[in-house]
């Protein structure tokens, strides 16, 4: 489980220095899947990225499975992302110089896993495992970038706005592959959108506003990602 | 035009390395102009001896050291307007798709060979205030009249105005045809990769394994970089170290310092630009957990052994040198200096470069370490 006691991040320092997250506490549990959702500017990336060790907390407490992160040291954080975590971003990140395979191993060696092959398929990529980022749309990108995260067999994965720069029928086919997966391997989901249509998906839906948490609420009627508005 | 003060600074490495060409040829072209000026003047047969190796030997000095240098200088402008181009992609496209055309994006880059034209003043500002001495030194067994430095407008003319005409005009003529592909390619030129053999390899490496030799494989020109640090090191040190009996202390000293400044500038210069051109992939890595030693390792260990080919090619090519310096100049000579390989100068240059190539891997490494992940998902 996921807890997240009274935590404070400011950026900026002197006269420009501002709060973005505002004494946030909050609690995922294993397995959920759970949508970070707000406006630009509420503060939910930043939340992601205090959640998933990528930034520490200027105040307050991250703590997985009773074990305090935000004290770990800074070999001790990568090694608990290595353990643990696994990222999806909206701009891919793929490294551009190796093929599908390749971006898809370094994942997979985190993890000593030798079905990342398997992975590939699972996201529908069997066929091109020899292309480059480049020779690939902006969904297939998209789909190399959940099978590198996913062949590291993280515990947790986060994904921000990982649809952001897919369009309709693009983005809902990468939704779906998510949601499917998430079911089969049972790892903790946490995603950060700004789309309403999208918190419709999630089990668990975190509200924010302003760096504040506006809301926790539970979807009772889940929906797929093509049962959902765009 | 989008070509700042910025972009300008980043071009040392080229202003030192024609600081020297210019340095060294100013020196031995100079004085070469000199001595044939008094040749009628030296009438004794040891003078007459003297007078023709000291002349070969400032050709072979200054074609040797000069082409060599000038070569470098070539390839780093080349690289150089080539990296500009591919970081400024999208600004250099947008100036394309308003209806610049590409003669006219292109002139602007004659700025970078002003690079050459500091580094060509330097040089020769350097030159002139070390000649004195220098003529000394050539002539310390006083079998020519006494020679003081002439100024000849020629050999400035060819030692600083050609240079940065010539360089100027390599900018804008390697600007051009690089921009040579359409808008929307050159927009995407950012992104474009170089797609290596690998596709059709059938073995399957470890993914850091797969890192380290595509990195090397992606810059070819950081390749040549390091091992022409290494190169520089290597042959400069133990000439330096080993030319003991065949020149005076200056000219050691000059070597070693020309030496050292070449290749501590060239090697900033190469791991500066491997570290900027992979920061995703490295960032990445540490996103998803890899450790510090796995990412410099990654990305930096491939070039040691670049290193090790460069530093080996520079020994030999030291000796060879020297040697035939040895043979060239002594010919006539009844008492020839005894020149053998020196060992402890190889022992000696080797254990300094691998001491200062560990060191500046090491802060590469460290200054990798400290590279905010954050900066790089914002871009």
């Amino acid at each position: 489980m996921i807890e997240v006691n009274g935590i404070r991040k400011f950026y900026g320092s002197g006269e420009s220095r501002f709060q973005v997250l505002k004494n946030i506490s909050l609690k995922i549990e294993d397995g959920d899947f759970a949508v970070l959702l707000g406006p630009s500017g509420s503060g939910k990336s930043t939340l992601l990225n205090v959640l998933s060790g990528l930034e520490r907390p200027d105040e307050g407490k991250v703590l997985y499975d009773g074990e305090e992160i935000s004290a770990l040291s800074d070999s001790g954080l990568t090694a608990f992302r290595k353990e643990n975590i696994g990222f999806i971003f909206q701009q891919y990140y793929l490294l551009p110089h190796m093929t599908v395979l390749k971006n898809v191993r370094m994942g997979a060696d985190l993890a000593a896993n030798p079905d990342y092959k398997a992975i590939i398929e699972a996201v529908g990529l069997g066929d091109k495992l020899r292309k480059y980022p480049h020779e690939l749309s902006g969904g297939e990108q998209q789909r190399v970038s959940i099978a590198r995260a996913l062949a590291k067999k993280p515990k947790v994965l986060f994904l921000d706005e990982p649809t952001g720069a897919l369009d309709e029928q693009t983005g809902r086919q990468v939704l779906d592959y998510i949601s499917q997966l998430q079911e089969q391997y049972g790892f903790t989901m946490v995603m950060v959108t700004h789309n309403r249509n999208i918190a419709e998906m999630a089990k668990t839906v975190i509200q924010m506003n302003s760096g504040i948490l506006s809301e926790v609420c539970t979807n009772q009627a889940r929906k797929t990602a093509y049962e959902i508005g765009w | 035009m989008i070509i700042g003060i910025k972009d300008l600074a980043k071009l040392l490495a080229i202003t030192v390395v024609v600081c020297c060409a210019v340095f060294v040829c100013s020196l031995f072209l100079n004085y070469n102009l000199d001595l044939v000026g008094i040749q009628d003047e030296i009438t004794t047969e040891m003078g007459r001896i003297l007078y023709d190796a000291q002349l070969a030997s400032g050709k072979v000095v200054a074609s040797v050291s000069g082409g060599c240098l000038v070569v470098t200088t070539v390839i780093m402008l080349v690289f150089y307007v080539k990296n500009y181009i591919d970081s400024h992609g999208k600004e250099l496209g947008i100036l394309k798709a308003l209806g610049y055309s590409r003669l006219r994006v292109a002139r602007h880059f004659w700025v970078f060979g002003i690079s050459v034209g500091i580094g060509s003043v330097l040089g020769w500002a350097g030159a002139w205030l070390y000649m004195p001495d220098f003529y000394e030194v050539q002539n310390a067994e006083g079998l020519f009249p006494e020679l003081d430095p002439q100024f000849h407008p020629i050999l400035s003319l060819a030692l600083l105005a050609l240079p940065a005409v010539f360089f100027m005009l390599l900018a804008v003529c390697s600007a051009f045809f690089k921009m040579k592909c359409s808008v929307i390619g050159l927009l995407k030129e950012a992104q474009e990769v170089r797609i290596s053999a690998s596709r059709k390899e059938k073995k399957e490496l470890p993914f850091l394994a797969d890192l380290r030799r595509s990195t090397l494989r992606s810059r070819k020109t950081l390749v040549f970089f390091v091992g022409f640090s290494a190169f520089c090191f290597s042959a400069m040190t133990q000439m330096s170290l080993s030319m003991e009996g065949l020149g005076s202390e200056t000219f050691s000293w000059m070597i070693l310092s020309i030496g050292l400044i070449l290749a501590f500038m060239t090697l900033f210069m190469s791991l500066t630009s491997v570290v900027k051109a992979n920061t995703k992939t490295i960032a990445m890595m540490k996103v998803f957990g890899y450790s510090r030693k796995d990412y410099s390792g990654a990305i930096l260990g491939g070039y040691r052994p670049v290193a090790c080919v460069g530093f080996a090619i520079g020994t030999a090519y030291q000796y060879v040198l020297l040697r035939i310096a040895v043979d060239l100049i002594f010919a006539d000579f009844e008492k020839v200096p005894e020149y053998q390989f020196s060992f402890s100068a190889l022992l000696l240059s080797l254990g300094m470069f691998i001491l200062a190539y560990e060191l500046t891997l090491y802060y590469y490494s460290w200054k990798i370490s400290r590279q905010p992940i954050k900066s790089v998902m914002l871009e």
